[in-house]
């Protein structure tokens, strides 16, 4: 069981955010969204844990309750 | 401007025109070094040559320091370069110093960062200082100089007209209100700006991205209680869509940065009745304040192929060109001209070869191409390119309101730091186990509490042995190249900065303060070897 990571956790985070603009480069907004839900998708089952899952929901929806 | 009450620095000829015997001379008179520009750059490589010996002239098309502030942030490395020049001290008792940034998206502070610069160092991680007082400084370390009997020169109001490389020297056509004259130079050295002439004249590339984007820069004088910290907006209300920056200078004047868009009217943009509406809505209505210099830019981030051709040497935003978030304009200038003087002196007296210079395009470019890509990548994030980017960038900020995490991706901008030379031809693979990686062969040297003092004043304009628990001679002299031995005392930040795991070390170091080989103890082979490469030899 570990806890949803709310610190920096990605070397070269400017490294990472270029690729992540650049998977986008030459994309409609529809095709856009599209890669970035399949990309939600990914990442989800690569975390796997239903927990760390649920936390990262709430985390993503800025609810005040939760907010760090 | 009609604003101002009373005249600027700017605005008084500080190297005014003088007739030079070179007019009247029967045949062309030839100088070991012209520069071409008196900005920060061309004066920089100036200083570095005449403090070498090197005897340099050289030629502006203006007589004043730089219009407007333009340049105003400086890095820790780029002052301890001026430092070694005779000008770092000057240019830090008058800036500003600052730590604390704050962000804001919107209407509301998403979150505020120190930079909490390492301990250790004698000088500031940055400062804000107006480029006119900049130049200013150098002027005077010049003048100075030339009290000294230094060989170096400046003419101002002399415009070069045409450049032409002859193979074993430089021949120049020169403007100047007496008409024109021919000069030779043995190397040229063209600071000529982003726009160069010279590399017009000459015919070279300079080629790049373009960003569609215009920002106006109003410099204001104000007596304002706003801390001395760096704001910087995203689509805050007083500027919707667009960003915008307010930094603190020395005598009360604040560098205002407003993003303007693609589409506006340049001259329409810059008339007081339009800049002062903008101010107001962001300074407040009650704010009083004067405006001292407005200008409106756009940029390209761009570098040329080369900036060696053949006896003309590309240096500062004639070789390169970024966007200004990040401070890598001026300060990326000064270290071309830090790695270029040794180099170009130990040609001239004839101790390296002629291609040695080419390490100067190797490892300038290196630092070019950094600059570039992290000036690229804040511009993007700055002014998102397509709705997608935008969605991303605003998701970003408002996590960084909440979480840590998203912080390291917000970009308004990465600080400048030095360029460590990695792949250089001219370093010797690092031979020292348990050294630390900061200063590895290519690094410039870290400064460190020394004594009374530091450590980066005891290095530079000559190579160092710098030994730590380690014997080594006094002094070597290898194929005409003086290596002068500085033993030292290992205090926790040099051991942490120079030793890590390793128990004893020996460093050689270049002029320019860079590392170019280390190893745990001195071998008379090695240190032969490593200095040969470091000059061009092997």
């Amino acid at each position: 069981m570990s806890d949803l990571i709310l610190t920096p956790n990605i070397p070269g985070a400017d490294d990472f955010y270029a690729e992540l603009l650049a998977s986008h480069e030459g994309l409609s907004k529809a095709e856009s969204d599209a890669l970035n839900a399949r990309l939600v998708l990914v990442l989800a089952n690569h975390i796997g844990d239903r927990a760390v899952l649920s936390d990262a929901l709430k985390a993503a929806a800025l609810s005040k309750e939760d907010a760090a | 401007m009609n604003q101002i009450s009373d005249k600027k620095i700017f605005e008084v000829p500080l190297y005014a025109y003088e007739r030079s015997p070179d007019q009247d001379a029967p045949a062309p008179v030839r100088h070991k070094v012209v520069v071409i520009g008196a900005g920060p750059i061309g004066l920089g490589a100036a200083i570095d040559l005449a403090q070498q010996g090197v005897e340099v002239v050289v030629l502006d098309d203006n007589d004043k320091v730089s219009f407007g502030s333009r340049a105003v942030c400086y890095a820790k490395r780029p002052l301890e370069i001026l430092d070694r020049l005779g000008c770092g001290h000057e240019m830090v008792a008058k800036g500003v110093e600052w730590n604390l940034g704050k962000v804001f998206f919107d209407e509301r502070q998403v979150y505020d960062f120190n930079l909490l610069p390492e301990g250790g160092h004698e000088f500031p991680a940055f400062i804000n200082l107006q480029q006119y007082y900049f130049e200013e400084y150098m002027v005077n370390r010049v003048r100075a100089m030339q009290a000294e009997g230094a060989p170096i020169e400046i003419r101002g109001l002399n415009k070069v007209l045409s450049v032409k490389d002859k193979g074993d020297h430089v021949s120049l056509i020169v403007d100047t209100p007496d008409g024109d004259y021919t000069v030779e130079a043995d190397w040229l050295i063209a600071c000529d700006g982003a726009a160069s002439p010279t590399r017009a004249m000459m015919g070279l590339d300079f080629v790049g991205r373009v960003f569609e984007d215009n920002f106006l820069i109003a410099d204001v004088i104000m007596e304002a209680d706003f801390p001395t910290e760096r704001w910087f907006w995203f689509d805050p209300p007083f500027n919707r869509g667009q960003s915008a920056l307010l930094h603190k200078q020395p005598d009360g004047v604040w560098r205002i940065d407003l993003q303007l868009g693609w589409d506006i009217d340049k001259e329409e943009e810059k008339k007081p009745e339009n800049v002062i509406p903008r101010l107001k809505a962001m300074l407040g209505e009650d704010v009083k304040f004067e405006l001292e210099w407005v200008s409106i830019y756009t940029f390209q981030c761009r570098r040329m192929e080369k900036f060696r051709h053949g006896r003309v040497i590309f240096a500062g935003d004639a070789a390169h060109q970024v966007s200004p978030f990040g401070a890598r304009g001026a300060n990326s200038g000064l270290q071309d001209t830090d790695n270029l003087g040794w180099k170009l002196k130990l040609v001239m007296e004839g101790t390296a070869p002629e291609s040695l210079l080419d390490s100067y395009d190797v490892e300038r470019v290196h630092g070019a191409d950094e600059n570039i890509l992290n000036s690229s990548r804040s511009t993007d994030f700055i002014t998102p390119k397509s709705e997608m980017s935008r969605v991303l960038r605003d998701a970003v900020l408002d996590l960084s309101e909440h979480y840590a995490f998203a912080r390291p991706l917000v970009n308004s901008g990465r600080l400048s730091v030095p360029c460590t030379y990695d792949g250089s031809p001219l370093n010797t693979p690092d031979a020292l186990p348990g050294g630390p990686a900061r200063s590895r062969p290519g690094s410039p040297c870290a400064d460190a509490p020394l004594g009374d003092g530091y450590l980066l004043p005891q290095l530079g304009d000559r190579f160092t042995l710098l030994t730590f628990g380690a014997d080594a001679p006094e002094s070597l002299e290898i194929d005409g190249v003086t290596v002068t031995r500085l033993a030292l005392e290992a205090s926790p930040e040099i051991a942490a900065r120079y030793l890590g795991e390793a128990a004893s070390a020996v460093y050689l170091i270049r002029p320019d303060q860079h590392v170019a080989a280390r190893w745990p103890a001195y071998d008379a082979a090695a240190v032969e070897t490593a200095l040969k490469r470091a000059i061009g030899k092997e």
